[in-house]
């Protein structure tokens, strides 16, 4: 079957100067500000942490800056009871990265678009980049697992279907929360040598893979999905409180005015980016 | 406001037995009761044998389709047991959540009956305080009753005479717990022995508080919420042990059960539900039935590579004891992770009910219910010890109904499986087969990969957590369940932790009937329906049963409910402030009168959904059950509060002879 959707994919290196940066001064004698509230997980790298040292913390902050406000966090683990708990309470107003498209809040236009990737060891050659790689059915492969539902993440249900499941080893994307960030224990898993290929989202493959002690090879998967209901890539945007359509335009703008800076913040933090090229028909 | 007879209004009516499941194949079954299944923690053990004895005489006595009967048993009742009695209140007393040990759930007060149940009045309320689904039994000893909330776990000891408040213990349950507990954040009660109250939090403590003064004796950490751990079950205490359980199979923990020294918390032993047999404490006293449980380390073979380390398997409902054998009875909850596509096998140990030596945990059989289960049919409900006449020969029996849709018994001595017949509509499965003991399954309705619709029963199972009753007087077991089926499908998408995955969407809908819960008597040795209760929504709450021949329930749209144990017809009901999914209770009161008391509070899962207080991120929860309970915001608002009910007329006598029964 013909593609009609070609894929550019752009990954940039990990940005090693990320964890420099901190909170953009503001302008003296501005006036007092109104204040951007984000609700933000406190300990989940690249995506934001306390120290405020995440992509989505700079967005927020180029956000705030735009649109002359001070940033104030809502801390909350993103996982159960993320949006119930601050969004939908009223705590905070902007919750920096969801799906599009995600029913529990009003979502933005997506800033970026992502992919699932698979990370391996360097020296794993040649670099495996198909959910179809015949050594896929070998080699001891890492997926995170959600748990509390049916679902899986897509790349798991892809090797379900294919009947790759007893090389198959689950690391819980909650983890233990004591631990600093931790999803990327999957990520570490390649390195210390658990397993020989992880199957991640992209960015949190494309921040990590850059800070692992041995040198990681993170390759966006080539298929963009297995069929209907199983993508691989996601366009992600921001959410705000279904009806806020307010501030929803204000970020909406924000974002489409500064998307050279936000692109170059994503690249920075080695975010795997998917651009979508519509062919002409 | 209390409505005797209001049978016209009310959507709850009885029905005849089912056609068609009449018949089993056990053809000359009756129940006999063993004394020694329904020892009384802490109590004299004695006294109870005569009273259970004499009090199984009741239904060859009794005249079939006598609606007063409660009056006219009144004097067997009284002849049965008034001189046994025993001179403190233990007879009265309600001690732990099942009462006794064997799980019946069955009180011989009988002051109360079926005859004069309509002149129940309000006695005295406590409000709790605390919004969420109130699932706990209220504990009654000593001259006090024992509430726990759901979190923040407030343990609150009332006044049995006053029903003044004589002291409150907060745990100081993190706040955290909340955002890991699957279902709401209810909590199933605590248990009393020797002067201390046991009890878990969500944040996986167990804690002993003393029953006098509310001070805490001790508290101890046995799991963590940062790994997706929460504790949720009502503690067993039998003699100087005190056995708990972990909650969160769906978030990927490790189950296990452990046995505490009652005095310092300490651990005597754990067991895991996967992993190595030595994990499992599985040894050379482990016969289980079937060939399929038989082999070693199943807890990890029957996984892909260390999957059984999120493997689930967690105990959060009820815990058995034999204490002729010394042995407790439990069941385990779903595998982890949910998606079955992702743990080819048979998952073991989870769904399993397990057999174990009450002092060293070892385990003796195990039988599992849902073999690589593809429907959250977690196997942890109630496990109700009786003696099974069958063919003559007297079988000890663990009665299980599952939420499979199964009614189990189970030979208790070796995990073989006497029968196992459903007990309202079920097509994941066709059966059970007898010689292997697994399920035959419907290949129509199984999920994984693929899109199944109108699977029954649904996720929640035909029964959930909510306890049944037994009677050694009508032999009747009373079924408390859900008549609920449901659609699976692909969903949309969803993030945790920033990463973005497609959910499944599940929805829920009310079974064949068009009703969602039902409230049944079931005959276990002739494997069939006595009669049986539709109510509105899922009757999500326990029960109790008599010698009075009252059975008392609650449903979720604020009825609670007396009927006749022997016909199913409504003799009283009662309105309460929000709808009930707590465990009722009755006991004698410091004045010698017989009393029944009920936490109501809408929640736990089954309400919780509707009630938007599901964490939203899990379609399966916030979608699935949710959609079958969309019409229960019209009926009920949260809000905790007890009520305790007794006969109309302080001093007057219940009935008859007993009503002279009288406690100093």
């Amino acid at each position: 079957m013909r593609h009609r959707m070609a894929v550019l994919i752009v990954i940039a290196a990990a940005g090693s100067t990320a964890l420099a940066y901190g909170a953009l001064p503001r302008r003296p004698g501005a006036p007092a500000p109104h204040l951007l509230r984000v609700c933000s997980d406190p300990n989940n790298l690249p995506f934001s942490n306390r120290a405020e040292q995440g992509f989505e913390n700079r967005l927020a902050d180029l956000l705030a800056t735009e649109l002359g406000m001070e940033v104030r966090y809502t801390w909350w683990a993103q996982r159960r009871g993320f949006v119930r708990n601050t969004l939908a309470a009223g705590q905070c107003d902007l919750i920096a990265g969801v799906p599009a498209g995600y029913e529990l809040v009003a979502t933005t236009a997506p800033y970026y678009r992502s992919t699932y990737v698979f990370v391996t060891r360097r020296d794993l050659t040649p670099p495996i980049e198909s959910i179809d790689d015949p050594r896929l059915h070998r080699l001891r492969i890492g997926v995170h697992l959600i748990g509390d539902d049916y679902a899986a993440p897509p790349p798991a249900t892809a090797l379900a279907r294919r009947g790759i499941v007893r090389n198959v080893k689950g690391y819980s994307i909650y983890g233990d929360y004591r631990e600093p960030n931790p999803p990327a224990r999957l990520v570490d898993a390649v390195a210390k040598g658990e397993v020989d290929v992880a199957l991640a989202w992209g960015p949190l493959a494309g921040y990590f893979g850059g800070r692992e002690e041995v040198p990681l090879r993170v390759t966006p998967m080539r298929e963009r999905g297995d069929g209907p209901g199983v993508p691989f890539v996601f366009a992600i945007a921001m959410g705000v409180r279904s009806g806020d359509t307010a501030l929803g335009r204000r970020i909406d703008a924000a974002l489409d005015r500064r998307r050279g800076e936000v692109r170059r913040i994503l690249e920075r933090y080695g975010v795997p980016l998917v651009t979508e090229i519509r062919e002409a028909t | 406001m209390a409505d005797a007879l209001g049978a016209r209004a009310d959507p709850a009516l009885p029905r005849l037995p089912k056609a068609g499941i009449m018949s089993g194949p056990f053809p000359a079954v009756r129940v006999r009761l063993d004394p020694r299944d329904f020892t009384l923690p802490g109590a004299s053990t004695l006294v109870l044998v005569l009273t259970m004895l004499s009090a199984a005489c009741g239904p060859d006595q009794r005249q079939p389709g006598d609606q007063a009967g409660g009056a006219s048993r009144g004097s067997a009742g009284a002849a049965r047991s008034e001189p046994m009695l025993p001179p403190g209140a233990d007879e009265g007393e309600w001690t732990i959540a099942a009462r006794d040990y064997a799980s019946t759930r069955y009180s011989p007060l009988d002051q109360i009956t079926a005859r004069n149940v309509p002149g129940l009045r309000l006695a005295w309320s406590f409000s709790t305080g605390v919004l969420r689904g109130h699932e706990a039994a209220p504990i009654v000893a000593d001259g006090a009753m024992y509430v726990v909330t759901p979190w923040p776990n407030y343990l609150y000891a009332l006044d049995l005479a006053t029903g003044e408040q004589k002291w409150k213990y907060d745990p100081g349950t993190m706040r955290a717990a909340q955002g890991v507990a699957c279902c709401d954040v209810v909590n199933r009660g605590a248990s009393y022995a020797d002067g201390r109250v046991f009890f878990n939090t969500l944040d996986n403590h167990t804690v002993a508080v003393d029953a006098k003064s509310g001070k805490e004796l001790w508290k101890v950490k046995l799991g963590e919420i940062n790994r997706g751990e929460t504790m949720t079950m009502a503690p067993l205490v039998v003699g100087d042990k005190v056995y708990v359980g972990n909650s969160g199979g769906e978030m990927g923990v490790r189950g296990w059960i452990t046995a505490l020294d009652v005095t310092s918390g300490e651990i005597a032993w754990r067991a895991y539900h996967t992993g190595p047999d030595a994990d499992v404490l599985i040894g050379p006293r482990f016969k289980p039935f079937y060939p399929s449980h038989q082999g070693k380390d199943l807890g990890v073979t029957t996984w892909p590579p260390d999957q059984w380390k999120v493997g689930g398997g967690t105990v959060w409902g009820w815990i058995s004891y034999d204490p002729e054998v010394n042995v407790i009875y439990y069941g385990t909850s779903n595998p982890g992770v949910w998606n079955p596509a992702m743990r080819p096998g048979d998952n073991k140990w989870s769904t399993s009910i397990f057999a174990r030596d009450a002092d060293t945990g070892e385990a003796l059989w195990a039988y599992q219910t849902a073999p690589h289960d593809e429907h959250d049919y977690d196997g942890v409900n109630e496990l109700i010890l009786l003696n099974l006449e069958i063919e003559g020969q007297v079988r000890k029996v663990a009665v299980r109904p599952g939420r499979t849709g199964f009614m189990y018994v189970i030979d208790r001595r070796t995990g073989e499986v006497l029968s196992a017949v459903p007990y309202g509509y079920v097509n994941w499965a066709k059966g059970i087969d007898l010689k292997t003991g697994t399920p035959i399954f419907n290949e129509e309705k199984r999920t994984g990969n693929r899109a199944a619709t109108n699977i029954c029963p649904a996720a929640p199972g035909m029964k959930d957590w909510q306890p049944s009753a037994f009677s050694p007087r009508t032999g009747f077991l009373y079924v408390p369940h859900n008549n609920l089926c449901m659609d699976y499908e692909g969903g949309a998408a969803a993030y945790i932790a920033g990463t973005p995955y497609v959910g499944a969407r599940v929805k829920m809908h009310a079974g064949p009937g068009g009703h969602r819960g039902v409230y049944s008597a079931w005959d276990p040795a002739a494997q069939r329906e006595v009669w049986s209760i539709e109510e509105r929504f899922p009757v999500w709450s326990g029960t109790v049963v008599t010698a009075g021949d009252v059975a008392f329930y609650g449903t979720m749209d604020r009825w609670f409910k007396a009927v006749h144990a022997r016909t199913g017809d409504l003799l009283w009901q009662y309105r309460v402030g929000s709808g009930i999914i707590g465990q009722p209770v009755t006991y004698l009161g410091p004045d010698g009168r017989q009393y029944v008391a009920i936490l109501s509070g809408v929640g736990g899962w089954a309400g919780a959904a509707a009630l938007g207080l599901m964490p939203e991120i899990d379609p399966f929860i916030a979608l699935g059950f949710a959609n079958a309970m969309t019409d229960l915001p019209q009926h009920t608002a949260q809000g905790g509060m007890l009520y305790v009910f007794a006969l109309e007329g302080a001093g007057q006598p219940g009935s008859g002879a007993a009503g002279q029964r009288s406690v100093r």
